[in-house]
């Protein structure tokens, strides 16, 4: 497989408390072009998980490994994107979005070229010359997500990307990263405790559950895209989802088939 | 608006200034002090005025302000370089950081003894003064800047493959500077306070020198006019560096302006 987790375990040692697990051991094979959803309350490791991905953490034992490599440090192949965006507020969007070509020592023109270009793949054109701090909350995400694919990578992290807006914003986020998805045919990783956003986005949900934090189950999104997230099918595998955390009350009639 | 706002603010300065000149002429006139122990508002403007014609304010005035830049940007290069490795490295800056919080409590004047010694007179010393008043503010705020920066950055620049020496320039000083400007702008004020004390020893120019040179032939009202001068300049300087730093913050994205 593209990305293969292998018996991938993290603790901490915590004062007082000795060593404590962050992550149960996870064994998980994703494909090559592959949406994935890591799903869970707080505390259920997938945070980590994901840091084990992207290279900024190590696994207590076991071991992640992409394209046949074990992971031992970040890399340009696998960007992360932050809840809080991560944008420096000293540079305008262009020049932002231009970070990684810089250190890459990329030709400036060039450079400018390939920041224009994704810039006007996630709408921000007008934009182009702001500062972050005069960008909403959805813009400056945004700015975040052109930035990551003007490196051009093959890997998506996302860590809560949309966390921190609202619901509508969310949505049309959510819109937007998969119709780039789609576009530009990346693996995407992305760490959510929306059952929803889980259940629109993904290909497969990694069910994760806390206290220790572990891999519960993966469940199958075998829906058509572009997703209706009031179809009847739509709602069906989100009352599994609803199910497998038991947030779902048995006596509910089920009027689906 | 604005300029009813500033009309407002003028007519306030000067009640103020007029409430105060006022009090000091009548205690003038009620003639219980000598002339050479206070001397009248009319005596100082004249001799305020007899400074700038003769052009003797604005000699000492460029000596000082050459000094003072001289002690202050030797400060603020030093403080700021040695600020960024010492904050980058936190286990030198572990064994450094004692020695500068014994140190920088010590007011510039304690050292006099030993500037006069190690430097002699004229320009260094008070540049030497200004120096050490202005260095510990700015060294301290930039290891706390570069020491605060946000993690989230970091990360972002490992991801990046950002390697130093790019990520101390592209990244850790740009995201230090709105706490290294705060640190610039207490430095100043620490060390124009000092401006003057280091004229006082062995220099033969400067506001400093025109004091205590105004002092020796016993004219009060030439002291008292190169403080009000002083006063003036000290506040030139510090609505300067308050406006840079304003426009920094707000470049930034910190969106609270420095004010009074």
């Amino acid at each position: 497989m593209y990305i293969s987790i292998v018996e991938a375990y993290r603790e901490y040692s915590v004062e007082d408390r000795g060593r404590m697990a962050a992550l149960e051991r996870v064994n998980l094979e994703i494909g090559k072009g592959e949406f994935i959803c890591l799903l869970g309350p707080s505390g259920c490791g997938k945070t980590t998980l994901l840091n084990l991905i992207a290279g900024f953490d190590r696994p207590t034992s076991g071991f992640v490994r992409i394209n046949g490599e074990t992971v031992t440090g970040p890399s340009e192949n696998r960007i992360t994107i932050f809840q809080n965006y991560g944008l420096l507020p000293w540079r305008t969007v262009l020049r932002n979005v231009e970070l990684e070509l810089e250190a890459r020592k990329t030709d400036k023109k060039e450079r400018r070229r390939i920041a224009e270009e994704y810039t006007e793949l996630v709408g921000l054109s007008a934009y182009k010359n702001h500062y972050p701090s005069q960008l909403s909350g959805g813009m400056q995400q945004r700015v975040a997500l052109a930035r990551a694919l003007a490196v051009d990578p093959e890997i998506l992290l996302m860590d809560e990307p949309f966390g921190a807006l609202d619901a509508m914003t969310r949505m049309s986020m959510q819109d937007e990263i998969e119709r780039i998805w789609r576009e530009k045919k990346k693996t995407i990783i992305f760490v959510t405790h929306d059952i929803e956003e889980a259940v629109f986005l993904a290909d497969r949900i990694v069910i994760m559950t806390s206290f220790p934090g572990k891999v519960k189950s993966v469940i199958d999104v075998p829906l058509a895209r572009k997703r209706d997230r009031t179809g009847a099918d739509f709602l069906k595998i989100r009352d599994r989802v609803f199910a497998e955390f038991e947030l779902k009350t048995d006596d509910e009639p089920e009027y689906y088939l | 608006m604005i300029k009813m706002d500033l009309l407002k603010r003028a007519f306030k300065v000067i009640i103020s200034i007029s409430v105060l000149t006022g009090i000091w002429q009548l205690t003038v006139l009620s003639g219980r002090f000598e002339k050479s122990l206070l001397p009248s508002p009319a005596g100082v403007f004249a001799g305020m005025s007899g400074l700038i014609k003769d052009g003797t304010l604005f000699t000492n005035l460029g000596v000082s302000l050459a000094r003072f830049l001289t002690g202050y940007l030797t400060a603020v290069i030093t403080g700021v370089t040695l600020g960024l490795l010492l904050g980058w490295n936190k286990s030198v800056w572990s064994y450094i950081e004692p020695v500068v919080q014994v140190l920088r409590p010590v007011s510039p004047i304690a050292w006099f003894p030993f500037i006069v010694l190690w430097f002699g007179i004229g320009d260094a010393p008070a540049v030497v003064t200004i120096f050490i008043a202005a260095f510990y503010p700015i060294l301290l705020s930039t290891v706390s800047g570069v020491r605060n920066v946000d993690a989230v950055y970091l990360k972002v620049a490992d991801n990046f493959g950002i390697r130093q020496p790019q990520l101390l320039f592209r990244i850790i000083l740009p995201a230090a500077f709105p706490l290294i400007a705060n640190g610039l702008h207490i430095a100043l004020g620490s060390a124009r306070v000092f401006l003057v004390a280091g004229e006082m020893i062995g220099a033969q120019s400067g506001l400093g020198f025109m004091i205590i040179n105004a002092r020796n032939s016993l004219r009060s009202d030439l002291v008292l006019a190169g403080i009000i001068f002083i006063g003036i300049l000290g506040l030139l300087l510090d609505r300067l560096i308050r406006f840079l730093e304003n426009r920094i913050k707000r470049k930034w994205g910190v969106s609270a302006e420095v004010r009074d």
